[in-house]
């Protein structure tokens, strides 16, 4: 099985400060990866940084995926709520892919979307404003139109935040399934016990990476601790990063 | 009634002209106004209009009050102004409104110096406030052949559009759609502007754009929906205006415009979505 994504001596940020530094390493093809850290350790950015959101300041991503086989949930996803749009077209929009600019949606695409928000539990939720839905709603919406994407890659920043424990467990669910079906799917996640529980496989990052393999040696205390330690805060006058500085990076056994 | 509504239009030929105008301006302006206000956009085509105007100056000082200098004119400044601030929002960390302020500035400012170099005293009030009742066949042709021109295109491009509007990340995460069509939509803006100046001026030709489309927002939630009140608004304000203007003797341009400013004052009153009647009469709350 080969790797869906390597990162190659990888460094991405802000304003020329890393937020990501020097990241070296591989993601199997159908992996589970958890990314956990404390705040300000650049697990955003480097979902961003995967999704081509954002380019990197020095090194690279090597990948083999084409650019619509990502799908990337952002943390807070950009929707506007006041927008006069219902369930069905938001969730319709996971089409584009096959329908793009001008294709038109017929019989099929149909019984999918509505297959899609079936699997979210969102019937007779069809004709609902966005504007109406409750947080955990939205999230479904919003997890019906990724499985609509149907993409080999799926980037998802913390997914769960301010959800209560029948949401979580129904979409963790559906990540389960992607999974299943060989997808790869990466998810920037806080809950350390659900981590435990659902990821095999943990990165865990504080701007350089302190850990990365089997979840349970990643998660350790003691490399909790160290984690929190490393995550200094911006330094305005941080010199500049000498380029034959060694990697900090490890790779996955 | 005949001779309330019919007949002026019956009888004469530069108010069948006008009607025509109007008609063919709200079939345009609607749909382009609700996307503005559905995109936070509705103070935008404010700072567009101002845009235009130096540019239609321009034209008027080289030819005269000639249709195709003004529009050349105001197309030029428009687009200039509408792609400047487009590219710097998206190149930059600039966000859109101030921009567009800046670039908006520029031009008025450069269009001011221009007209005052030539020393003339230019009669500004034609590209102020327009002609609605003096369109002749060219002018006509042009609005018509706008109107056209944009809806044609916002069928092609809706999906984007909506899409950028509901969901900027999402759309850049799937297309590289985005940007390209917030230009095109950008330049409908000036196009309808620019045809909208030569019957009601720059600065009130915005009115027919923003108005209908702001007290369509109290009728309806659904977007189609809202488009069709929006045009409905905007054609039936043209005609009202008109007849007002006919009866009372008051200027047509102002007056078709606050003919929609009443539509919207009584959507802000009566409209059932959201408006304030309904908010200040308690009733009952639901069981679900």
């Amino acid at each position: 099985m080969g790797n869906v994504l390597s990162f190659r001596d990888l460094t991405l940020g802000y304003d020329r400060h890393p937020a990501v530094h020097h990241l070296d390493g591989d993601v199997p093809d159908g992996a589970l990866l958890a990314i956990c850290g404390p705040n300000g350790a650049g697990k955003s950015t480097l979902l961003k940084g995967i999704a081509g959101v954002l380019s990197p300041l020095a090194g690279r991503i090597e990948g083999k995926l084409p650019d619509h086989a990502v799908a990337y949930l952002p943390q807070a996803a950009e929707v506007d709520r006041s927008f006069p749009i219902d369930v069905y077209d938001l969730v319709a929009m996971g089409l584009w892919r096959r329908s793009g600019l001008f294709g038109g949606i017929g019989r099929a695409d149909r019984r999918l979307i509505e297959e899609a928000i079936a699997a979210v539990g969102l019937e007779g939720f069809e004709a609902r404003p966005v504007g109406t839905l409750s947080g955990g709603q939205m999230q479904r919406t919003l997890f019906a139109r990724l499985l609509l994407q149907d993409a080999r890659l799926i980037l998802l920043d913390e997914p769960f935040t301010a959800l209560d424990a029948g949401t979580v467990s129904d979409l963790v669910a559906l990540i389960e399934r992607w999974n299943g079906e060989g997808r790869t799917v990466i998810a920037v996640l806080h809950d350390l016990e659900l981590v435990r529980v659902h990821f095999p496989q943990t990165l865990l990052l504080a701007r350089t990476p302190v850990a990365w393999g089997e979840t349970r040696e990643v998660l350790t205390t003691h490399n909790l601790a160290e984690a929190r330690r490393m995550c200094e805060a911006w330094d305005e006058d941080a010199p500049a990063c000498a380029p034959d500085m060694p990697s900090h990076g490890m790779r996955v056994a | 009634m005949y001779d309330l509504l019919i007949g002026p239009f019956a009888e004469f030929d530069f108010m069948r002209r006008a009607l025509v105008g109007v008609l063919a301006l709200g079939v345009g302006a609607g749909p382009v106004g609700v996307l503005m206000m559905l995109r936070r956009m509705s103070l935008a085509g404010d700072a567009m209009a101002h845009a235009i105007l130096p540019g239609a100056a321009v034209g008027f000082l080289a030819a005269g009050l000639n249709l195709f200098a003004m529009t050349v004119g105001g197309l030029v400044a428009g687009f200039a102004v509408a792609l400047g601030a487009g590219a710097v929002a998206r190149a930059t960390q600039m966000k859109e409104d101030a921009a567009l302020a800046a670039f908006y500035l520029i031009s008025l400012a450069l269009g001011v110096l221009l007209v005052s170099l030539r020393g003339s005293n230019v009669d500004l009030l034609h590209v102020l406030f327009g002609t609605v009742l003096a369109l002749d066949d060219a002018t006509l042709l042009l609005i018509v052949s706008i109107s056209t021109l944009t809806l044609a295109v916002l069928a092609l491009l809706w999906r984007p559009l909506v899409l950028e509007s509901v969901d900027p990340g999402f759309l850049r995460s799937v297309s590289r759609a985005g940007a390209p069509s917030h230009l095109v939509f950008l330049a409908l803006v000036v196009t309808n502007l620019v045809g909208g100046f030569h019957a009601l001026g720059t600065l009130l030709a915005v009115g027919m754009m923003m108005l209908p489309a702001a007290a369509a927002r109290f009728w309806t939630r659904e977007l189609t929906a809202l488009v069709g009140v929006s045009v409905l608004v905007a054609c039936v304000s043209g005609v009202v205006g008109l007849l007002v203007s006919y009866h009372s003797g008051v200027p047509s341009g102002p007056a078709i415009i606050l003919v929609a400013g009443g539509a919207y004052a009584l959507s802000v009153l009566f409209g059932p979505v959201g408006g304030l009647l309904l908010r200040l009469m308690p009733r009952r709350h639901l069981e679900a």
